[in-house]
């Protein structure tokens, strides 16, 4: 307990009358970060029975489910560099390494700017920090290619916590997904750096390890490549040329944003987030549901004009971020939906929009971001119905009750 | 009111952009470039000051019931002036700002202040209400224009000002500023500022 010792012994310098007092927000975000806090709110005399699942606590597990698809990102990445470099062996560890090198000041940069933002304004509004970026930092870098520039990153987690997070109010009063308007933001306002055949494999020396690929690399994504397909026979191919077939696009193995390509990894991650009940069952399955509807539809009509029409429904939730969106973006307990009803079709539309977005706006080769933000947008308005729907039930029950007695 | 206070109201305290909140589609529209915000700008101050005179003249012989269609006309036949002095002296920029001009007619704070000022007001403050309103719109959409073209396409005037080592150091214009949406984000951030200075205005 040597740490809770020595806040103990710190805690008087950020008290009332200390000199440090100025950063007491700070202090206090980081005691409660590290034990759960043990007061509870004693100012109204009632009795609180409260577990230690706090929001922070909470943001942990979170953390702990993306570690799976983290890992396998790094991974990943080597991988695919080790790939386009043409080599015949892959070191598990060099290839690890690699994509530690590569990622790690990309978490650091997200998270520097984000918390450093997100103290600054509580200190500013003199509350107390709420670690609402712990899960945004690490799920901001694994949604973005693995070589985004630094300074991009930073310009857009600032741009989105500010005014996607705490000009609404701060932690938990966000109407949009804070680590999508990190993605839509790079989509947007840089799309050479975030798509196309260019960046989807890293190609540079992260600190001086590993071999540079030359100037122009080009390793499309499966999407990117069904994007400019115009026969119905897709054959995927990995970087180097081999035939990607569905086993490899479950393992993830592909070409993709840092953290998405594995659904074996966001599995595991889902198993964690359903089984210490974090996360909604009724949002992933109506995701998924919702889907493979739409990739059926689009599969029974498909069409030379949308080539991604002729992929299968299965293939749809295996390639892109689909599945890392259904488990980890719909799920966010502050933008999605809350009433259960809600929760269904919510997923549902998700589900159903992500798929349509990929498959008949060639111009945009992956939807599963713009559809959680539109639905983001949707949710408080799906509550609203269902909540005045179950009212009107309800009414009505009771008239037909008065009625025939 | 004084002459004075009708002249300088509009461009802080009351201005009609980011206090009255009107106007808000033409600066979402054509503040890309910051030439075609300016010619924009000098468009509103022309039709507003004169069309504030025009119906201020004529304000005691107009039957009520009709006022809105009497005000319109002449609203019309300056924009359809301006738009034809634009199409012959600037042809580029008219061209650019398209269908703008026109939409003048639709612009609130014209409306707006036909409505609430001309109406009851002799022409002389008519004409300062009109120029003071007009350059409160043109200053926000001026600001607006000068960051959308500085971070969006590194120009200024169609002058490039980000220099060519920024770019070969990495940096990227910013796709997003040439996009409506980070025009609202723009105004909403000048509002942010101006109202952290007026904390009168400040709505509880």
């Amino acid at each position: 307990m040597g740490l809770r010792n020595f806040l103990d012994k710190i805690k008087p310098n950020f008290e009332e009358g200390g000199k440090l007092h100025a950063f007491h927000s700070v202090y206090d975000g980081f005691e409660t970060f590290l034990y759960t806090p043990r007061t509870t709110s004693s100012a109204t005399g009632a009795v609180h029975i409260h577990d230690s699942i706090d929001a922070k606590r909470t943001m942990i597990i979170v953390v702990m489910a993306l570690m799976p698809c983290f890992i396998f990102g790094m991974y990943n990445t080597g991988y695919q560099h080790w790939l386009a470099l043409g080599a015949q062996e892959f070191p598990f560890f060099s290839l690890l390494w690699y994509g530690f090198l590569t990622i790690l000041p990309r978490v650091l940069v997200a998270y520097v700017v984000g918390l450093g933002i997100e103290f600054a304004f509580a200190q500013w509004r003199k509350e107390e920090i709420q670690e609402g970026f712990l899960v945004t930092g690490i799920l901001v870098p694994m949604i973005c290619p693995a070589e985004v520039p630094l300074w991009m990153l930073a310009v857009a987690v600032a741009f989105a916590v500010v005014f996607a997070k705490e000009v609404f109010g701060g932690t938990g009063y966000n109407v949009l997904n804070i680590a999508l308007v990190t993605r839509a933001f790079l989509f947007f306002a840089y799309p050479a750096q975030m798509s196309g055949d260019k960046v989807y494999v890293a190609s540079g020396t992260p600190f001086g390890y590993g071999t540079a690929l030359p100037d122009g690399f080009a390793g499309a994504t499966p999407l990117g490549q069904i994007a400019t397909q115009t026969s119905s026979d897709i054959t995927l191919t990995g970087i180097d040329g081999h035939v990607i077939d569905t086993w490899q696009a479950f393992l993830g193995l592909i070409p993709g944003s840092f953290g998405e390509t594995s659904t074996l990894c966001i599995l595991i991650g889902a198993v964690i987030l359903l089984a210490t009940g974090i996360a909604s069952w009724r949002i992933i399955l109506s995701v998924i549901a919702g889907g493979l509807a739409m990739g059926w539809i689009a599969n029974v009509f498909a069409s030379p004009l949308y080539p991604a029409s002729f992929i299968p429904a299965y293939d749809q939730l295996l390639l892109g971020g689909f599945a890392f969106a259904a488990v980890f973006m719909a799920t966010d307990p502050v933008t999605a939906a809350r009433t259960n009803t809600g929760k269904y079709i919510y997923g549902f539309l998700i589900g159903a929009i992500a798929i349509i977005i990929r498959t008949y706006n060639n111009g945009y080769p992956e939807g599963a971001m713009l559809a959680v933000l539109l639905m983001n947008c949707f949710a408080p308005l799906i509550d609203y119905c269902v909540v005045q729907a179950n009212i009107r039930r309800r009414l009505n029950r009771a008239k037909t009750k008065t009625v025939n007695e | 009111m004084s002459n004075k206070s009708v002249f300088f109201n509009p461009f802080s305290k009351n201005n009609p952009v980011i206090v009255q909140i009107l106007g808000i589609c033409s600066v979402l529209a054509v503040t890309v470039k910051l030439e075609p915000a300016i010619v924009m700008s000098l468009s509103v101050i022309a039709v507003l000051a004169f069309s504030n005179v025009i119906i201020s003249l004529i304000r005691n012989t107009i039957p009520t019931n009709i006022r809105i269609i009497v005000q319109l006309v002449v609203v019309a036949g300056l924009v359809v002036i301006v738009s034809q002095l634009l199409e012959a002296y600037a042809y580029d920029v008219s061209k650019q700002l398209s269908v703008f001009i026109g939409l003048i007619i639709t612009n609130c704070i014209l409306m707006g202040r036909l409505e609430a000022f001309a109406m009851a007001n002799k022409p002389w403050p008519s004409f300062l209400d009109g120029v003071g309103n007009g350059i409160g719109y043109a200053i926000i959409l001026v600001i607006v224009g000068f960051f959308r073209e500085l971070l969006g396409s590194g120009t200024l005037l169609g002058y490039q000002v980000v220099p060519d080592c920024f770019y070969e150091a990495g940096y990227v214009n910013n796709g997003l500023m040439i996009l409506p949406p980070m025009a609202l984000v723009t105004v909403a951030c000048i509002i942010w500022v101006h109202r952290s200075f007026n904390r009168d205005l400040q709505e509880k």
